[in-house]
C-alpha cells in the first residue's frame, strides 16, 4: 500500500497585515472569484501583504507521517488550513485522495448547555459521521472517554480535561485516509495522554498523517518525514528526521549567558576537552568529556561545592553532576582554582546541550554564583534517538533450547 | 466524501467550471442534511433549555408588538386607516407573519457568526449552516402559527379550506427571508456594520409592507408597497390564514420564482465567500 495520498505542489498563501485593508481585499477577491478570475490572482503582493506560506511542495504516502515543525508564525497552521480546505491557496495545488480527518480542535461544535450525550451526536456530525455511524459507535466512544456516569450532565459542568476526553473519543472514531493533527494532545492527564498516543499510532499505520508539533521528542517518535518551515518557506524537507529536528533547533539561539547568585564566586573561564583536545565544542557519543573550570571563590567560604547541569534543546534538565553528591570537596581560602571534571562515556542523545554551573556554599541554599548557558556543545553520533539518554548496552543473544 | 474520491484545491475560481460547481453544490446540500438537523436540534434545545418561558419566546415579541399597535391605533396616536380585516386581526396576523420572515432573514448571518470558531477549524459542508437556519425558522414559524390560528378562531375569523395552503405561505416567507439574509451574509461576516444596521433596515421594511399598515391606495407609499417583494407573500399568506380571497396569487408565485433564482445565486456567492471569510476570522 504505497499509494500517494497527499500531493502538494508549489503551494503559497498571502495574508494582509492590516485588518481594514484585509477586509477590503477580501471583498475584492470575492468579486474576482465571481467573475471567474483566479483567487487573488497574479503572484504579486499588494500593499501590506506578505507570504504566510511560500512555495511548499511535498508528497505523502499511506503509512507515512509528516512532522510539520517551525517557530511560531512560520506558516504551519496556515498550511494545515489549506490542506483542510478551510482557506484557498493563493498559488499552487493540493491533491488529496480519500477521506480527510482533522484533529485540530477537540469537541468542535459542543454546546455547553447540552448534555454529553447530545454533544456526541453534534460533534460526530460536524466531523462527518452519519447519525447511523455515531449510533453504532456510541458505546465505544463513551467507553473510550470513560465517562458513562456524566453522559446526561451538561457539558458546561465538565472539567476541561473531561471535555477534551469526550472530544478526542469522538474524533478518534473517524476513519480517515488522511489525518491532520495540530498540537491537540498536550492536554488531559497522563493516562489519557498515553491512550491518545496509542490511538494516534494505530491511526498512523492506516493513514497519511500531517502533524504540527513543537515537541521534538514526539516528532522523532512518530514521524517518518520532517518539513521545517521558517517564515513561510521550506528550510528542510526529507526523511532524515534527526537532521530536520536539528535544523529546527538551529533556528533558536540558546539564550544569553546569564549570571546570578550572591557574587561571592566568579567563574573566569570554562573550557571543554575531549580525547586530549582542548577548546572543543563537539564530543562524539560515548567519548569522555572533560570540563575545565577557572574560578575564584570568596575566602570566607571554606568548603564550596560545584554542580554542573546539562540542558538539552527541549530546555529539559537532562543530567547533572554535583561535587556535593559525589562527596568531593576542597578547602578554599580565596585563591584562584583550576578545577577539572571528567565525565566518562557521554551517553547523551546526540544533539545540542547547554551547560549551567552553580557554586554553592556549605549549605546548598546559599548560591555564590550561578552561570546559565555558560557553554554550548554538541554530542555527535551515528544514531539519534528521542529519549535524552542513549545507553550503550551489552547485549547477549542466546537461543533458547527446547527441553 | 467517499473513499476513493480525490479532492483538489487550487486558486482557480470554481465559477470557471459551472457543471462541476453545481455537482459539488448538490452533493454538499445532500451531504449536509444530517448535520443541519443536528445543528438545528442543538440550537433549539439550547435556546429553550435556559429559559423559563421556553417556547413562548417564539411569539412573545410579535404579541407585544401587536398590543402596542392596537394601543396606538385605539388611542389615535397613529391613524392606521381602513383595514380589510378588524384591526387586531390584521395587525396580529401581520406581525406574526412578519416575524417568520424576519427570523429567516436573521438566520444565515447569525448562524455564520455563531459558528465562527467551528468554521476556522473544521471542514464541514457550509450549507449546513443555512439549512439549519431554515429548519429553525420553520420550527419557530410552526409555533407562531399554532398560537395564531386558535387566536384567530377566538377573534371570530374562520379560515376555511384555503388554510391547507398555509404551509406554502410559510415556506415562501422562510425561503425569501433566507435569500435576503444570505445575500447580506458574505459582507455581513466581513463588516460588522451590516449586523448593526440590519434591525433598523428591517423595521423600515416592515413599515413599507402590509404588516401594521394597510396597503395605501395612492402616493409614493403605494408605489413602495407595490415594489416591495415581501408584499405579495405577506398578503397572500394572511389571506389564506383569514379566509379572504387572495388578490395577489400570480405575484405570489412570481416572487417565489424570483426568490428561488436569487437563492441559487446567493448560495453560489456564499460558497465562494466562505474561504475568504474564514481567512479573516480569528480562530
Amino acid at each position: 500500500m504505497n499509494d500517494t495520498l497527499v500531493k502538494v505542489d508549489n503551494l503559497s498563501k498571502k495574508f494582509c497585515r492590516d485588518l481594514k485593508r484585509s477586509l477590503w481585499y477580501g471583498l475584492k477577491d470575492l468579486g474576482d472569484e465571481l467573475l471567474g478570475r483566479s483567487h487573488s490572482s497574479d503572484g504579486r503582493l499588494r500593499k501590506d501583504e506578505f507570504w504566510a506560506v511560500k512555495d511548499i511542495s511535498f508528497r505523502l504516502h499511506r503509512g507515512e507521517c509528516l512532522g510539520l515543525i517551525g517557530k511560531n508564525g512560520a506558516g504551519k497552521s496556515t498550511l494545515l488550513k489549506m490542506l483542510n480546505g478551510l482557506i484557498i491557496p493563493s498559488e499552487g495545488r493540493i491533491e488529496l485522495k480519500g477521506r480527510v480527518g482533522a484533529l485540530i480542535e477537540l469537541g468542535a461544535g459542543f454546546n455547553p448547555i447540552l448534555t454529553g450525550r447530545e454533544n456526541i451526536y453534534v460533534n460526530g456530525a460536524v466531523l462527518g459521521l452519519s447519525t447511523k455511524e455515531i449510533r453504532r459507535k456510541f458505546d465505544e466512544i463513551v467507553d473510550f472517554a470513560e465517562m458513562e456516569e456524566f453522559l446526561d450532565t451538561p457539558v458546561q459542568n465538565y472539567s476541561s480535561g473531561m471535555r477534551v476526553r469526550l472530544g478526542f473519543a469522538v474524533a478518534s472514531h473517524m476513519d480517515p485516509d488522511i489525518l491532520l493533527i495540530d498540537e491537540v494532545l498536550a492536554v488531559g492527564d497522563v493516562g489519557f495522554r498515553a491512550k491518545c498516543f496509542n490511538t494516534i499510532n494505530n491511526m498512523i499505520e492506516r493513514t497519511a498523517v500531517i502533524l504540527v508539533t513543537h515537541s521534538m521528542p514526539k516528532a522523532s517518535r512518530v514521524c517518518s518525514d520532517i518539513l521545517v518551515m521558517d517564515r513561510g518557506v521550506n528550510v528542510f524537507n526529507g526523511k532524515d528526521v534527526a537532521g530536520g529536528i536539528d535544523c529546527y533547533y538551529r533556528q533558536f539561539n540558546v539564550g544569553e549567558e546569564r549570571v546570578g547568585g550572591s557574587g561571592k564566586a566568579i567563574i573566569h573561564d570554562v573550557e571543554l576537552e575531549s580525547n586530549g583536545v582542548m577548546g572543543i565544542d563537539t564530543v562524539e557519543h560515548l567519548d569522555d568529556l572533560v570540563l575545565h573550570l577557572d574560578t575564584t571563590i570568596d575566602g570566607e567560604i571554606k568548603t564550596p561545592n560545584i554542580s554542573v547541569l546539562f540542558i538539552n534543546q527541549e530546555m529539559q534538565d537532562v543530567a547533572q553532576c554535583s561535587s556535593y553528591f559525589n562527596e568531593q570537596s576542597f578547602y578554599n581560602q580565596g585563591e584562584r582554582w583550576r578545577i577539572s571534571l571528567t565525565l566518562r562515556k557521554i551517553n547523551l542523545n546526540p544533539g545540542r546541550y547547554s551547560i549551567g554551573i552553580a557554586i554553592h556554599g556549605k549549605t546548598r541554599i546559599e548560591i555564590l554564583a550561578r552561570y546559565q548557558n555558560i557553554k554550548v556543545f554538541w554530542v555527535r553520533g551515528k544514531h539519534v534517538g528521542f529519549a535524552p539518554v542513549q545507553f550503550q548496552g551489552e547485549w547477549n543473544f542466546t537461543k533458547a533450547i527446547d527441553t | 466524501m467517499t473513499r476513493n474520491e480525490t479532492t483538489i484545491y487550487t486558486p482557480e475560481s470554481s465559477v470557471r467550471h459551472p457543471l462541476m460547481m453545481l455537482t459539488a453544490m448538490t452533493r454538499d446540500l445532500f451531504a449536509c442534511r444530517g448535520l443541519a438537523w443536528r445543528f438545528a436540534v442543538r440550537d433549539i434545545r439550547a435556546q429553550y433549555r435556559q429559559t423559563i418561558l421556553g417556547l413562548t419566546w417564539a411569539f412573545i415579541l410579535p404579541l407585544a408588538n401587536t398590543i402596542i399597535w392596537i394601543f396606538l391605533n385605539r388611542t389615535g396616536i397613529v391613524n392606521v386607516g381602513e383595514t380589510p380585516l378588524p384591526y387586531p386581526v390584521y395587525v396580529f396576523s401581520g406581525t406574526m407573519i412578519w416575524a417568520v420572515f424576519m427570523d429567516a432573514v436573521n438566520a444565515p448571518l447569525q448562524q455564520t457568526i455563531n459558528a465562527k470558531s467551528l468554521l476556522t477549524k473544521v471542514n464541514f459542508p457550509r450549507e449546513a449552516l443555512v439549512v439549519s437556519g431554515i429548519y429553525q425558522s420553520l420550527f419557530n414559524g410552526i409555533i407562531k402559527m399554532s398560537v395564531l390560528l386558535p387566536a384567530l378562531l377566538l377573534l371570530g375569523v374562520y379560515p376555511g379550506w384555503p388554510l391547507i395552503f398555509l404551509p406554502v405561505g410559510i415556506l415562501s416567507l422562510v425561503f425569501a427571508g433566507t435569500a435576503f439574509g444570505l445575500l447580506l451574509t458574505p459582507i455581513g461576516a466581513l463588516y460588522a456594520d451590516i449586523g448593526k444596521i440590519l434591525p433598523l433596515l428591517m423595521q423600515f421594511l416592515m413599515y413599507f409592507s402590509p404588516v401594521v399598515f394597510p396597503m395605501p391606495e395612492t402616493g409614493w407609499a403605494a408605489v413602495l408597497f407595490k415594489i416591495n417583494p415581501a408584499t405579495p407573500l405577506i398578503l397572500t399568506t394572511r389571506d389564506w390564514l383569514t379566509g379572504m380571497a387572495p388578490e395577489y396569487t400570480a405575484l405570489f408565485f412570481g416572487v417565489n420564482l424570483l426568490v428561488l433564482a436569487v437563492l441559487l445565486l446567493v448560495w453560489i456567492v456564499f460558497r465562494l465567500a466562505m474561504p475568504i471569510l474564514i481567512e479573516r476570522m480569528s480562530s
